[in-house]
């Protein structure tokens, strides 16, 4: 087991090692100039040297992406609830979140900048990326309480605040989690798109912006790192709520059990 | 014993379930206060379904069912064929859940958890999460949490179907031990001979779907049941008498199908 653990960890690092060799032979080789190809020393260094700006715009970013999840968190979960309380609701609404789903937030994302204010844009659009895993996860979670354990809170006469708070709501928790584990990857990509959407006509001081003011100004090199910390963003975002999942589920569901022992 | 008020009296109870399959039909059934009856039949024949109308979990779609005023004030226990546990709570807060559904304080509920964790032997275990507990100490929680509401009628639907023999038989005397000290009344729904003769007192045997009442037999038996009662001749001749009034039950039921012209299989 620990072996296997080791190798886990170990495989990944050395496929990083050697794509970065690879990658830097070839410049080498190559010759190739920094605005074609940089070096990833030279990307290390521009990390460094452009510190400042490109920690300020990750914190731009970072924060649309938090309001975004808390909105689609909350949100995606209180519409789920509301569709789960009665067929009629469920009926009328759930179509057009699917619709709000498939449709390109990409091409969402203009119009919503001519209606909104750049901020408020960016937010609505990685809230409209993010809501629908939470609500479509939550609603699967809703839906398939133990039909026994229901009919037991209807023997002793449970309220309905009380089936919801004390039976569907934890009962659905698992899938609450996945949708969330979703959402959180997702509300960073739509801020992403909202604010290379929003582009230079947008007062937006983000990573996403920093890479399309880059490539303007053909300097490759702070692109490749302003990409780097959004990838580097979204690892650690996955990897926070994955471990929120695990330490909500580990004393009783099934998917976190052999992790735990 | 038969001028008091019967606990629950079911009249020509017939279900057909909205995909047309009748469940029962002119189902009759009197439970006196204190009683162990056991209802038996073949998988299928509508006994569990007959529970759920008993408890007011399901409504009859013909005939009536009448529940003495007793088992409103106490409410009715209900043990399903699974644990039916809530995994994401303890042992404790999963037995105490009737009690806080009905906004019992807390400092009440204490002691009671207590006095029913230790009646079905459940003691240390009020922390543990329900996937830490074999099979039969989940039946005891689920057992646990139909009694901490001293209800005046016990519902018992095939609890310990799922359960290897050693465990089972273990359970059949557990549950015996409580019956006799806390007097419940107890209608056990079973496809076992051998677990209603053990446990009830009266055993109401079903025909085949659509389920009635068939034959409707009194064990006599010791009072107090053990391991030497379950390898004695006048068990072995009731589990006998039982057996018999089963087969006709399920004969009968083919014929009644079969002169319906309802094709009815026996499954």
């Amino acid at each position: 087991m620990r072996e296997r653990r080791a190798l886990k960890i170990l495989l990944p690092v050395a496929t990083l090692a050697l794509g970065v060799v690879i990658w830097d032979m070839a410049v080498r080789i190559f010759a190739l100039p920094p605005y074609v190809l940089p070096s990833p020393a030279l990307v290390a260094t521009t990390l460094l040297t452009d510190g400042r700006l490109l920690g300020g715009s990750l914190a731009a970013t970072l924060l649309t992406t938090l309001e975004g999840f808390a909105l689609a968190a909350v949100g995606g979960i209180a519409l789920a609830v509301l569709l789960n309380q009665s067929r009629w609701i469920e009926y009328s609404l759930y179509p057009y979140a699917v619709i709000l789903q498939v449709t390109p937030i990409v091409a969402i994302a203009p119009l919503l900048l001519i209606y909104l204010s750049p901020r408020a844009a960016v937010l609505v659009c990685a809230w409209i990326v993010a809501f629908f895993p939470v609500l479509a996860n939550t609603t699967l979670g809703l839906n398939s309480v133990d039909r026994n354990l229901v009919a037991l809170f209807g023997l002793y006469d449970a309220s309905r605040l009380q089936v919801l708070f004390r039976l569907k709501l934890p009962s659905a928790l698992p899938q609450i989690l996945t949708g969330l584990r979703i959402a959180g990857g997702l509300s960073l990509i739509g801020a992403v798109v909202a604010e290379i959407a929003a582009g230079s006509a947008g007062a937006g001081s983000g990573l996403a912006y920093r890479i399309v003011e880059a490539g303007y100004r053909l300097n490759i090199p702070r692109m490749f790192a302003a990409l780097l910390l959004l990838s580097a963003a979204g690892v650690v975002i996955f990897f926070l709520l994955s471990w929120i999942s695990h330490l909500m589920l580990r004393h009783w569901h099934e998917s976190a059990w052999d992790a735990d022992r | 014993m038969h001028e008091r008020q019967p606990i629950v009296t079911l009249r020509g109870v017939g279900k057909t379930f909205d995909n047309g399959v009748m469940a029962l039909d002119g189902f009759d059934l009197t439970v006196q206060p204190g009683a162990f009856v056991s209802l038996l039949g073949a998988s299928g024949c509508g006994k569990s379904t007959a529970l759920r109308i008993i408890a007011g979990l399901m409504q009859p779609t013909r005939g009536s069912v009448e529940r003495a005023d007793g088992t409103a004030a106490h409410g009715i226990g209900f043990v399903f064929q699974e644990p039916t546990l809530m995994p994401w709570a303890t042992v404790a807060a999963n037995v105490a859940l009737p009690l806080r559904l009905k906004h019992v304080a807390a400092a009440e509920i204490a002691p009671r958890l207590a006095a029913v964790l230790a009646r079905v032997g459940l003691d240390g275990f009020a922390e543990a999460y329900p996937r830490e507990l074999s099979g039969g100490m989940k039946m005891r929680v689920s057992i646990a949490r139909a009694l901490i509401t001293e209800p005046a009628l016990l519902l018992m639907d095939e609890p310990f179907a799922a359960l290897d023999e050693i465990t089972r038989f273990r359970l059949n005397d557990d549950l015996l031990a409580l019956w006799e000290t806390l007097r419940p009344t107890v209608v056990f729904v079973t496809h076992s001979v051998f677990e209603s003769v053990y446990l009830s007192q009266r055993i109401v045997v079903l025909s085949q779907r659509p389920g009635r009442a068939c034959a409707d037999l009194t064990i006599d038996a010791p009072a107090s049941r053990d391991a030497a009662f379950r390898t004695s001749g006048a068990y072995a001749a009731q589990c006998r008498r039982v057996s018999e009034a089963l087969r006709e039950a399920m004969a009968e039921g083919v014929v009644a199908a079969g002169s319906a012209g309802a094709g009815g299989r026996v499954s």
